[in-house]
C-alpha cells in the first residue's frame, strides 16, 4: 500500500514546486484591499491555492495584516491554508475517495470563511 | 476485491504522476528556466519530507502488523462513539509533516472500518499545529490564536458530523 502511494506524493510534491514558482508569495499580497467580504473570500481562495508550510501562512498572514489587510482576511487565508487542499486534492481523491474530498474540501472552504468571521466577532465582543 | 482496489489506486497514482512530469515538460518548453526552479524547489521538499515519509512508512508497517480490522471497529469504527472522536480530534492535532502521506494511512484504516466522519475530522484538526502555537502568538497575539483554535476544535466536529451525514444519503 506505502509503494502504491508513492507515485502519488511524488507527483503532489513536483506539483507543488511548479505552483510555488509559478505564484510567489508577495504577489498573492496585491490580491486583497477591496472590503471584508470580499477580502475573506479572497483570503479563503488564496489560502486554498497556496501551498507550503503552514508556518509560511501566519508570515504571510502577518506581513498582510501589517499592510492594512482586514484580520478577517488574514484568518480566513490562514485557515484555509491548512484545511482546505486543492493541490493535494488528486491524492485525497485517489486515496480516499473523490465524493469525500469534493465535500471535505468544499466544507473546509466554507468554513473558513465562518470561522474567520466568528473569530473577529468574538474578540470584537471580547474587548 | 481490496487487492483490485490497490491495484486501481496504484495505476491511477502513477497516472497522475505521469501527468504532473508531463506538465513538466510542457513548462520546460516554454520556460526552461520555471521548470528547473520549480524542479529545484520539489527535490528540497522531497529531502524535507523524507524524514516523515520515512515516520508513515514505520506507522504503516506498525499499522498492518498490529492494527486488526477489529481494532479499528472499536476505537475509530462506527460505534467507537466520543472514544472515536477524541483519537481522531488528538490524532489530527498530534499527526506531523504534510497531509498527503496521511491520506494513505487513513485511507488504510478506512479499509479496516473506520468511520469516514472521523478521517474528516482528523484532517480538520491538523489545522492546529502545536509546535507553532508561540508563533501564531507572537503574530497575532494570545487572545487570537486561543479564540482561533477553539474554533477550529469545534469545526474539526462539525464537519466530520456533516461529512458523514452527507455521505451517508
Amino acid at each position: 500500500m506505502f509503494l502504491g502511494i508513492l507515485p502519488v506524493i511524488v507527483g503532489v510534491i513536483l506539483l507543488t514546486g511548479l505552483l510555488i514558482e509559478l505564484l510567489p508569495a508577495d504577489q498573492v499580497a496585491g490580491w486583497f484591499g477591496h472590503n471584508n467580504f470580499l477580502d475573506a473570500l479572497t483570503g479563503a481562495v488564496a489560502g486554498s491555492i497556496s501551498a507550503g508550510h503552514p508556518v509560511s501562512s501566519y508570515l504571510l498572514g502577518g506581513e498582510l495584516l501589517a499592510k492594512g489587510v482586514s484580520l478577517v482576511a488574514v484568518t480566513a487565508f490562514i485557515v484555509s491554508w491548512v484545511t482546505v487542499g486543492s493541490i493535494q486534492l488528486p491524492a485525497e481523491g485517489v486515496l480516499l475517495g473523490w465524493r469525500f474530498a469534493l465535500l471535505r474540501n468544499l466544507l473546509c472552504f466554507l468554513s473558513s470563511i465562518l470561522v474567520a468571521v466568528l473569530t473577529v466577532a468574538t474578540l470584537g465582543l471580547a474587548s | 476485491m481490496e487487492h483490485k482496489q490497490e491495484k486501481a489506486k496504484g495505476f491511477a497514482g502513477l497516472l497522475f504522476m505521469l501527468s504532473v512530469m508531463t506538465l513538466y515538460g510542457v513548462v520546460f518548453l516554454l520556460n526552461e528556466q520555471l521548470a528547473r526552479d520549480a524542479l529545484d524547489y520539489a527535490g528540497k521538499l522531497l529531502s524535507r519530507l523524507a524524514p516523515v515519509l520515512a515516520l508513515v512508512f514505520i506507522l504503516f508497517f506498525l499499522s498492518n502488523l498490529l492494527i486488526r480490522p477489529a481494532w479499528v471497529r472499536t476505537h475509530v469504527g462506527q460505534h467507537s462513539g466520543l472514544k472515536g472522536w477524541t483519537v481522531a480530534l488528538f490524532g489530527g492535532m498530534l499527526s506531523v509533516g504534510p497531509v498527503y502521506p496521511w491520506y494513505a494511512l487513513l485511507g488504510d484504516l478506512r479499509e479496516k472500518g473506520m468511520r469516514s466522519g472521523l478521517s474528516a475530522v482528523f484532517l480538520y484538526s491538523r489545522a492546529i499545529k502545536l509546535p507553532l502555537l508561540p508563533v501564531m502568538i507572537h503574530y497575532f497575539g494570545l487572545a487570537y490564536t486561543l479564540v482561533l483554535v477553539a474554533y477550529l476544535l469545534l469545526f474539526s466536529l462539525l464537519n466530520g458530523m456533516a461529512i458523514e451525514k452527507l455521505l451517508t444519503r
